[in-house]
């Protein structure tokens, strides 16, 4: 009897792509509610109409590489990119603006270099860096959150928004939109106002800015069930953490009055949402042990950095594509030690 | 009386990284009986089961040979002697396709049984306690025994040739490849036997201890050592159970388990003063010694799917795998892959009409859903669970790379040479990338380069010296020819003036 040979080894697990891509949408379902509990339903339409997009692009992009379209689809990564993007940009953004951000996404920054795997730079932070860059005034219109007299859309009220631009009647961008509170912080600082002043403004929780806090502990909260699923790697948000503990901590621990509080950074902005999902990207991520700690502490000094004083207010985007730029170098000089080549055993 | 010798319940002081807990299939296979194998029409004998040089043989086709008759002998240090599995005749000396991937053809013996099985006489036992350990290693040799879990090393190389001296045996038991329990049944039905094969290896080596590590899931074999050290005193041996993560029972990872040490890269155990054996080499040596029997056949795990009656079966060597499995009730209607070896790390035969050879441990048939699926293969997106997992601490991703880009010089400075193909990495893959095809091919490349290499430097080197003769060549023609140039100009010139010599007296005689 005959039979048809293949390598070793002949029985594999059952780890697939599109079941850690999967995973990454799960983990980000307590980000989508309490998001939609605090600035309304716009971002489940963005969430919506981004992925369609997102997986038109990525489908018609396959077409026109003569690549495979249906196992490539389905592995989930375009929908993860097109979540990523829209988690950190505005829930009312035009559509035209999402859709411009996911065509950097998906086309120039995943499929010009190759598509799945193959791109040095984080897809989604691209497609953002390119709308904050082009349209800084659509980018930064933030909502005001729920329990400060903000504006919560209903459903249809934000597919009227999102698409035609226009708000419901009574309402104008300049009641419904604020600054955000690292816009606030940042312009504090330059006004050379105390911490405690800075605080008094009622955009402020507990930690960091109302509403935002909440945004940011659900991240933590599906960033830990994935490094538990082992989706992400533990060794990337411990490096950040790391380096705004240390760094900042000092800071706030000599000068109080000017500096935040490390934990305040830590629930400011786009921090944790980075930390967890974004710099953990293992396509555009470091790829050994100590790379991943030493990336993510990296993508942590720079996030302080820009913070602090860059021209921009929060800096995770900026930080996770420059620490892109370093991988090859990082994974190049922290090679574990393999087995049998001496050193500690 | 506790037991000294038994530390079964102790946790192993050591880990090694990365690793795979495994489903284990072992209760399929698992009959504390070994079942019998009938003689075949025909048995395909390879002059090559082992590492090394093939053997050379010494019967004629047409001779009669009987059970356990030299039908080869060792060509050389690095290689192992072969018998006659059973009394018959031998019709052919012949190339013959062999248990491998490609079935590529190498030089067999055919044996046709008679059925009678006689024995041929045997050599002299000897005795365990007297005989001088140079003796022993001698009888390992005469006997063909060589690494019966899988790798065929020759045993009595193994035996004399160490870098430091031994001071430890390692018996290793630990199987952890999935399916294959044709240790553990030895171990069970033979506990006694195995324990004195390893006071000889002890006494072969002047060791100091002898280790036999077990699996944590073998509670039986546990008792059967157990009971086996109330009736052998055996201070020297102890037996240890380690945990069940793949691939302990490699030979690297299990040393490092059990002694915290670790076999320097491109070196081997004895390095460290350690040996390993498979536990059914070490019974096989007891044979040997105490009877003077040779290897004429061995312990199968006929499993899988694909099998009608798994379980473990004595096979005569040279018997057809499809012989062995019609044996085993036959193939049934799921039978996909015939697997010669385990799931992790066996080869894939493409005919079951191959012969079992000292290497065959598992003769393992997977149903259809079993089996890795060729397709879809995604991309490598970096995840590392394949450098997780790596017992080797490699960076199995990074290796991918340059395979693909078949960059040799970064392949050997990733170390890829370091890599034994344990299948960790692409059983975790989540893109199902068959990264050990892509470290075989990677390995076969910088092998051919260096090969090239070392051809071209030699040709280099016989161009120059095929210079250096043909330009001494001419330096001598070129002397000789200027010696000649010489002594022609040196008469030529006499010649002249003779002739003017002669000219002037005559003019004088005229004047």
């Amino acid at each position: 009897m005959r039979f048809d040979t293949g390598g070793s080894p002949h029985i594999r697990g059952d780890n697939r792509v599109s079941r850690m891509m999967l995973k990454v949408l799960l983990a980000l379902l307590p980000a989508v509610a309490v998001h939609v509990w605090f600035f309304g339903w716009g971002i489940v339409v963005q969430l919506l109409w981004a992925s369609t997009a997102a997986v038109a692009m990525e489908a018609l992009l396959l077409k026109l590489r003569h690549r495979p379209v249906r196992p490539f689809v389905s592995d989930l990564s375009a929908v993860v990119t097109a979540w990523l993007l829209v988690l950190s940009l505005p829930p009312l953004l035009p559509w035209w603006a999402s859709l411009t951000g996911i065509f950097f996404a998906i086309v120039m920054a995943k499929h010009l270099y190759g598509g799945l795997g193959y791109n040095p730079f984080n897809p989604a932070m691209v497609g953002f860096v390119v709308l904050l860059v082009a349209f800084p005034r659509e980018v930064t219109s933030w909502l005001v959150p729920a329990g400060l007299g903000g504006w919560q859309p209903d459903l249809w009220q934000a597919v009227q928004v999102i698409f035609t631009g226009q708000l419901p009647d009574g309402l104008g961008w300049d009641t419904v939109s604020e600054a955000t509170p690292l816009d606030l912080l940042r312009q504090g600082v330059q006004q050379q106002l105390m911490m405690d002043e800075i605080r008094q403004n009622p955009a402020f929780g507990t930690l960091a800015g109302r509403g935002w806090e909440w945004l940011a502990a659900a991240y933590v909260l599906g960033g830990l069930w994935l490094v538990q699923q082992r989706v992400a790697d533990w060794r990337v948000p411990t490096g950040v953490f790391a380096a705004i503990l240390l760094l900042s901590g000092p800071a706030w621990a000599f000068w109080p009055e000017t500096n935040p509080n490390p934990l305040a950074h830590l629930f400011h902005g786009g921090l944790m949402l980075g930390a967890f999902f974004i710099a953990t990207d293992p396509v555009s991520g470091s790829t050994t042990p100590r790379g991943r700690l030493l990336f993510g502490f990296g993508v942590g000094l720079l996030v302080l950095l820009i913070r602090r004083w860059g021209a921009f207010p929060d800096g995770v985007a900026f930080a996770v594509l420059l620490m892109n730029m370093a991988v090859p170098w990082i994974d190049r000089y922290t090679r574990p030690r393999v087995f049998g080549h001496g050193g500690r055993p | 009386m506790p037991d000294a010798t038994l530390q079964c319940s102790q946790p192993p002081a050591h880990r090694f990284h990365g690793g795979l807990v495994l489903q284990h299939h072992k209760a399929d296979s698992k009959v504390d009986v070994l079942l019998p194998v009938p003689l075949p029409e025909e048995l395909v004998l390879p002059l090559q089961q082992h590492m090394g040089q093939p053997a050379r043989p010494v019967v004629e086709v047409g001779q009669r040979v009987l059970k356990g008759q030299l039908l080869a002998v060792p060509e050389g240090e690095f290689s192992a002697a072969v018998h006659a599995p059973t009394s018959g005749t031998i019709t052919a000396l012949e190339r013959r396709p062999m248990p491998e991937p490609s079935a590529l053809p190498g030089r067999c013996f055919i044996l046709q049984p008679d059925g009678l099985d006689l024995w041929a006489e045997l050599p002299e036992p000897l005795h365990c306690e007297r005989a001088r350990p140079e003796e022993l290693i001698e009888r390992v040799q005469q006997a063909g025994i060589v690494g019966l879990g899988g790798a065929v090393f020759p045993a009595h190389f193994k035996l004399r040739h160490h870098k430091q001296p031994i001071h430890t045996v390692i018996l290793n038991g630990a199987e952890c490849e999935p399916f294959i329990t044709c240790d553990e049944t030895l171990m069970h039905l033979e506990a006694e036997a195995i324990i004195k094969g390893a006071e000889l290896l002890v006494k072969m080596l002047d060791a100091e201890r002898a280790i036999i590590a077990i699996e944590d899931p073998m509670a039986d074999v546990c008792t059967a050592f157990e009971q086996a050290f109330q009736k052998v005193n055996a201070p020297m041996v102890s037996v240890r159970k380690v945990p069940t993560i793949y691939p302990e029972g490699g030979e690297k990872q299990l040393i490092k388990v059990l002694t915290g040490l670790e076999v320097p890269s491109g070196g081997y155990p004895g390095d460290l003063g350690i040996l390993c054996h498979n536990v059914a080499t070490a019974w096989t040596i007891h044979q040997a010694v105490t009877r003077g029997r040779p290897v004429v056949d061995r312990i199968v795990t006929v499993t899988g799917k694909g099998v009608a009656e798994p379980g473990n079966y004595r096979v005569p060597l040279g018997c057809s795998i499809g012989h062995v499995v019609t044996a085993a009730g036959g193939y049934t209607p799921q039978a996909r892959r015939l697997v010669m070896g385990g799931p992790m790390m066996g080869v894939a035969l493409p005919d079951d009409s191959l012969p079992v050879v000292k290497a065959t441990n598992c003769i393992l048939v997977l149903g259809e859903d079993e089996i890795r699926d060729p397709a879809p293969v995604l991309p490598c997106i970096r995840c590392g669970e394949c450098a997780r997992a790596c017992p080797q601490q490699l960076l199995p991703q990074e290796l991918y790379w340059h395979a693909r880009a078949e960059n040799t010089e970064k392949l050997v400075a990733y170390d890829l040479f370091d890599c034994i193909e344990c299948g960790c990495c692409a059983y975790v893959c989540p893109s199902h990338l068959p990264l050990v095809d892509y470290y075989r091919h990677g390995k076969s490349l910088v092998r051919a380069e260096q090969m090239a290499e070392r051809k071209a430097e030699q040709a280099r080197q016989r161009h120059e010296a095929r210079e250096a003769r043909l330009a001494a060549e001419k330096a001598a023609r070129e002397a000789r020819r200027k010696q000649k140039a010489e002594a022609l100009k040196n008469k030529g010139g006499d010649a002249v003036r003779a002739a003017v010599e002669r000219a002037r007296a005559r003019k004088q005689e005229k004047d």
